[in-house]
């Protein structure tokens, strides 16, 4: 396959599971809650999947297995911050740290084992188009449900009524609490979908994208989707189009590896991890630009009544 | 069962709340060992009386201790100023990093000083480190709190290409790791025969500098009003940006000194194994030691304790090392959710209706 090609389907692949967290965590803030937890999610339900792979031999059952792990421990730390009304950082901190703990804790017997032969995925007729086929049409279903899953969220979001009022309570839970609606419930259901999209992209993360499991494997990509939400404006297209791009510097690394170009493969590495920070510092240079778009309730924790 | 808000924060909670914390962290670990088929109590004591059971154990404790002290100090004085630095781990690698790299100018002949051009090396980087997240704050309001992680990988990721590529021992058969330091380097030893080092004593004297400095300078009154009411700060005339370069520059001093600490005292080379993730523990040693100096100190030996404690149930238990990751988180969550009670109570009545 021409090189251009090859890195077009790979960056697809790398986008597909920053792209699933990233629509999690843009309803966990749409409605007004941080999770810095992200990182910890997909770490455990990273290996939630891949374990629930090597017993039942079924992707899906393991991709399951993610959303669950992900949705239950979300549902901890929404009750922490929702109801005790404990600091969204530092709850989102602990998750991420016991996330790192428990997943390497549980993995260690799983270092070893291997997943069996992974699918070969084409769509019939398209994926036979020269350079484009290979690229776009014979990828995993799961990139696909993300790009649809993107449009799916543009519309609850932005034109359902439940997405409506989702967003009010993002921007005034004291205005949504007044008219009625049942803030903290509301909010509680936003975080066990976003930790239950975390807990996909963990999933994908270890039985598609890296079919094997390491400690620490997802290697930072919940704090990339974090910025990834910010860099979005806190718009699903835009975290979708941020998720290829970001996924586009991780596989370029490898490719300039490939290609023989001689820099010391750690100093690549870091490429990822510099490019977030460089795109977060240039979206975030316009304050107005970020306070205009970003929830105001961001962050804040809301007490009902008070 | 409801919350109901105290009319003032509750100062004895306040100091229940990280021992409460810590119970509830002791029942959950017995379950899980006991869910692991060990025997509970041999995992309690090796987490809790094998690290305190002699004297060689205690200065370990020390040892270990005295980088969560310092990198806890620093990240206290940013979150009472609302400053989330979660990039202490980073800074602390680049103080390693650059105290190492003046150790590796160092001969045999070299005089005592050279400890002291060391840690000031390890402070500069750690400050240029932190400096890096303060001056994406200050001049492009990029989030902190992932411009301080994104810094910890690329920190990792840098030292880890020293030691591979250029700072890499010629004789070392293709470890890792630089040359051993020479001898004139080392941190001074406070008791022979242990690790014990002069940068415990360092790190208390840092304690009773950060509480002057909190507590009974302006420069720390304005950082604490800032955090508390960053309004009244605004209109009291209290630069935000000053408290964000100040909280910034001294948590990164500090962590790059510990990381210094860490190069030229118990390792004594640098190896892409630095730390065991002391800048991330400090961020629970700062919550446990309630963002106050004192209380840091007995914060940082519990942490310590979990850490030596995962290196044992590794050796003597056969179980990962990670275990000390799950009992550092499983003690945050439960200290959060204690913290609770220091601003609410507890009423056991039935639910009104009006209240949901």
């Amino acid at each position: 396959m021409e090189p251009i090609a090859l890195l077009l389907a790979a960056t697809l692949n790398a986008g597909t599971a920053l792209a699933i967290a990233g629509l999690g965590l843009l309803i966990n803030e749409k409605c007004g809650i941080v999770n810095l937890g992200a990182e910890g999610i997909m770490l455990i339900a990273a290996i939630a999947g891949f374990a629930t792979v090597v017993h039942t031999d079924n992707d899906w059952v393991g991709f399951a297995a993610g959303m669950g792990a992900g949705a239950l421990l979300a549902l901890v730390f929404g009750w922490l911050v929702i109801w005790l009304n404990t600091n969204q950082y530092a709850t989102g901190l602990a998750l991420s740290m016991f996330g790192a703990g428990f997943s390497a804790f549980v993995g260690i017997r799983y270092v070893q084992e291997k997943l069996p032969a992974r699918e070969q995925f084409a769509i019939p007729w398209l994926a036979d188009i020269p350079l484009a086929g290979a690229a776009l049409f014979k990828q995993h279903p799961m990139v696909y449900i993300a790009i649809a899953l993107t449009f799916a969220m543009a519309w609850f979001l932005y034109r359902s009524r439940t997405g409506l009022v989702l967003r009010s309570i993002g921007e005034s839970p004291e205005s949504a609490h007044a008219l009625g609606y049942r803030v903290r419930w509301i909010r509680l259901a936003c975080v066990v979908a976003g930790g239950a999209l975390c807990g996909l992209a963990g999933a994908y993360i270890s039985v598609i994208y890296t079919p094997l499991w390491v400690e620490g494997m997802t290697a930072g990509k919940g704090w990339i989707t974090l910025a990834l939400t910010t860099f979005a404006t806190w718009r699903p297209g835009r975290v979708l189009l941020g998720a290829y791009l970001f996924g586009g510097v991780t596989m370029l690394q490898f490719h300039l590896q490939g290609m023989g170009v001689q820099v010391a493969s750690q100093l690549l590495t870091m490429l990822p991890y510099v490019a977030t920070i460089v795109v977060l510092a240039l979206i975030s240079r316009n304050p107005t630009w970020i306070r205009v778009n970003m929830p105001a309730s961001l962050g804040k924790p809301f007490y009902p009544g008070a | 069962m409801r919350l109901e808000a105290r009319p003032q924060p509750s100062v004895a909670m306040s100091i229940a709340s990280p021992v409460i914390a810590v119970a509830i962290t002791v029942v959950l670990g017995t379950l899980l060992f006991a869910l692991l088929g060990k025997d509970p109590v041999r995992g309690l004591m090796v987490f809790f009386y094998e690290p305190i059971r002699s004297g060689y154990a205690l200065s370990e404790l020390a040892v270990k201790a005295t980088p969560l002290i310092l990198c806890a100090l620093g990240l206290a004085v940013c979150y009472r100023s609302n400053i989330w630095n979660i990039g202490a781990e980073g800074q602390l690698l680049l103080g390693a990093i650059a105290g190492g790299g003046v150790a590796l100018l160092a001969t045999t002949a070299t005089g005592g000083w050279i400890v002291v051009a060391i840690l000031a090396a390890g402070a500069v980087g750690g400050m240029a480190w932190a400096g890096i997240t303060a001056l994406l704050r200050d001049r492009f309001n990029a989030n902190e709190i992932l411009v301080s992680l994104m810094l910890v990988y690329v920190a990792e990721m840098f030292l880890s290409y020293l030691v591979y590529g250029p700072w890499k021992d010629p004789k070392g058969f293709n470890f890792p790791q630089t040359q051993m330091f020479p001898a004139s380097t080392q941190v001074p030893l406070l008791v022979t025969g242990t690790r014990l080092h002069l940068g415990f004593l360092i790190a208390l004297a840092a304690v009773a500098a950060v509480w002057i400095f909190m507590f009974r300078t302006m420069a720390g009154f304005q950082l604490l009003v800032g955090g508390l009411a960053p309004l009244a700060a605004r209109y009291a005339g209290f630069s935000s940006r000053k408290a964000l370069w100040t909280t910034l520059l001294l948590s990164g001093g500090v962590a790059g000194i510990a990381g210094a600490l860490e190069a030229a005292g118990p390792l004594g080379q640098l190896t892409p194994h630095v730390s065991p993730g002391y800048g991330f523990t400090a961020i629970i040693v700062a919550f446990v030691g309630r963002l106050h100096p004192c209380g840091i100190v007995l914060a940082a030996l519990l942490l310590s304790m979990f850490i030596i404690g995962g290196e044992f149930a590794q050796s003597r238990l056969g179980l990962p090392r990670s275990l000390t990751g799950v009992f550092q988180g499983l003690l945050l969550f439960s200290l959060l959710a204690c913290d609770t009670l220091i601003h609410f109570r507890i009423i056991w009545a039935r639910r009104l209706a009006w209240n949901r």
